[in-house]
């Protein structure tokens, strides 16, 4: 198994770099395919999902893709194996936690995964590094056409491609950017921003720690409808709002710079301190103080640190990445220990705002 | 407060800044939390579609019509309109045909349309309405089989085979291609048997 060769490395996707990636993390398009000739995942008999393992893994072996791309029988995956594709975005939880005859077909460099027996027979997930819609899309259209070569969608004129779930037809298509917004959940202003988005048909989620403390400061845009307007409709319409987002993210750390400049600086200092000098660290924390030397290293506050590696940091100190690195299960105790450890060995030269 | 998706405790609550009907708040444990970017739809779904079709359908229908949708049956797969609302997903491709008009103000619901534009695949033998001709026939032909009238039997299996080859069930070609979309057809699709397990 290749797993741990890819715990120590981390996808293309996490390179840091591609449009606009002082705040686009990443870009991610999915499509959901299912074949003609079985019942949607729910209905299937365990010898269905065997069949369609079978025929998926027929067609890949069929299909001229890099030589070192991989077939993982996901049902044959211990926890923690299930857990660290999971942190990886490369595998979904559902696909993680269901049972019977799943599996999921990775590219080395991560620049797309297909998973089989998730809610669909199929599905496909092209991701890129910072704002790149349209290079991922003709990807993912491009791996589609190579497998509807080898494979019967089932499709229907009038409603497209058809999926497990109605939320799904039409195109199958999933686009999502996520964003790195910290200046404008430290000015405050994201809520409202957010609601002015309330009304065009994109969804926004953020996520939040305990007692709404702001979990690294991501969030993720994406469409929501996927029947009756083309894949390239539906993705202009995210991209469309990505660069409003960007524009206000912009103008919020300028204002943090000119105005609360003592503050930003006192802020990232303590972050940077904290994630340097913790003996014992949980990732909620860890993904709190990230998010803040992030945005100081973007912003030229803080030398010797690369953005490539902060963005490996947000992956590499998740429990089961923590776990697969050092070769062994761990405690929660111990993994914020180790987690201690690993972030010191990473930040240990760089250096602070107070030192410019 | 436990997780919304298995008994732990709840530690992250989370936020959908977007949803139609408001901000929504998940409450979920650590590792339900961490899979949350990974999912591309909202984390749940089923449950939140299942919840939005409660609300419409009782809005939309009287109690009888939707005792009556809830009682109608995909003759491919089985599944009910009653046990596609509890659980939000489908049974098979063929529900699309079969609860086409339930599912029409669905459709509007989420997506504010009821026709497909967009990527078409080049093989398009993948329509449910054929599947379904090809599940008929073949239960035709083991009945025929079952009560010894093996010549009809045989002219089922031309045209199973016929259908089978991308022509319709006359043996004339169905998109006016050459006999050879016979060696074109991409797929081979599953042995016979497996479609047994399909009905
Ligand atoms: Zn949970
Ligand atoms: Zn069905």
């Amino acid at each position: 198994m290749k797993l741990d060769d890819l715990a120590q490395k981390t996808g293309e996707w996490m390179r840091g770099d591609g449009p606009e990636s002082d705040i686009v993390m990443s870009s991610r398009i999915r499509l959901a395919r299912n074949l003609a000739e079985f019942p949607f995942v729910r209905k299937c008999t365990d010898k269905d999902r065997i069949a369609i393992a079978a025929a998926v893994r027929r067609a890949i072996d069929a299909l001229p893709l890099s030589s070192d791309t991989e077939y993982v029988d996901v049902a044959k995956l211990g926890d923690l194996d299930r857990q660290f594709l999971m942190e990886r975005q490369l595998i979904s939880h559902e696909l993680s936690e269901t049972e019977g005859a799943r599996a999921v077909i990775l590219d080395p460099q991560e620049r797309f995964s297909i998973m089989v027996n998730e809610e669909d027979h199929l599905r496909l997930q092209v991701m890129q590094s910072g704002l790149d819609l349209s290079s991922a899309w003709k990807r993912m259209n491009e791996l589609d056409d190579l497998l509807e070569s080898k494979l019967t969608y089932a499709f229907t004129k009038k409603l497209g491609y058809l999926t497990a779930c109605p939320t799904n037809v039409g195109t199958g298509l999933r686009v999502s950017v996520m964003l790195h917004l910290p200046a404008l959940v430290a000015t405050k202003q994201i809520d409202k921003v957010f609601r002015a988005f309330n009304k065009i048909n994109v969804a926004v989620r953020g996520l939040f720690g305990e007692g709404s403390q702001f979990m690294g400061d991501l969030y993720q845009v994406s469409n929501q409808m996927t029947l009756g307007k083309s894949e390239e409709t539906l993705m202009q319409r995210v991209s469309e709002v990505i660069p409003r987002l960007i524009d206000y993210e912009r103008k919020a750390r300028e204002f943090l710079i000119n105005e609360k400049r003592d503050d930003l600086n006192d802020g990232i200092s303590r972050a940077l301190g904290i994630l340097k000098t913790a003996k014992k660290i949980s990732s909620e924390e860890t993904m709190h103080y990230l998010s803040k030397v992030r945005m100081g290293v973007n912003l030229g506050l803080i030398d010797n640190v690369r953005i490539p590696t902060v963005n490996k940091l947000f992956i590499h100190t998740q429990p089961a990445h923590l776990q697969k690195l050092c070769g062994q299960k761990l405690s929660v105790s111990a993994r914020n220990t180790e987690r201690a450890n690993y972030l010191q060995q990473h930040l240990s030269d760089s250096v602070d705002p107070k030192a410019n | 407060m436990k997780c919304q998706h298995c008994e732990k405790t709840a530690t992250f609550h989370i936020t959908e800044l977007t949803d139609p009907n408001g901000p929504t708040i998940l409450h979920l444990c650590e590792e339900h939390a961490r899979t949350f970017f990974n999912q591309d739809g909202p984390p749940d779904p089923a449950s939140a579609l299942t919840n939005m079709l409660a609300k419409q359908l009782k809005l939309e229908k009287a109690a009888d019509d939707l005792a009556a949708a809830d009682k109608k049956q995909c003759p491919m797969c089985g599944i009910t309109f009653a046990e596609f609302r509890k659980g939000g997903r489908l049974g098979c491709p063929y529900d699309y045909v079969a609860f086409e008009e339930d599912l029409e103000p669905l459709l509007v619901n989420i997506h504010g349309a009821t026709s497909h534009s967009g990527k078409v695949p080049k093989n398009l033998n993948g329509s449910p309405e054929r599947q379904f001709r090809l599940k008929q026939l073949k239960d035709e032909m083991r009945e025929a089989i079952n009560k010894e009238q093996y010549e009809v039997a045989g002219k089922l299996r031309d045209k199973i085979a016929a259908i089978e080859t991308g022509q319709n069930e006359n043996g004339q070609n169905e998109n006016g291609q050459s006999d050879e979309s016979n060696e074109e057809k991409p797929n081979d699709g599953p042995p016979d048997d497996d479609f047994q397990s399909f009905s």
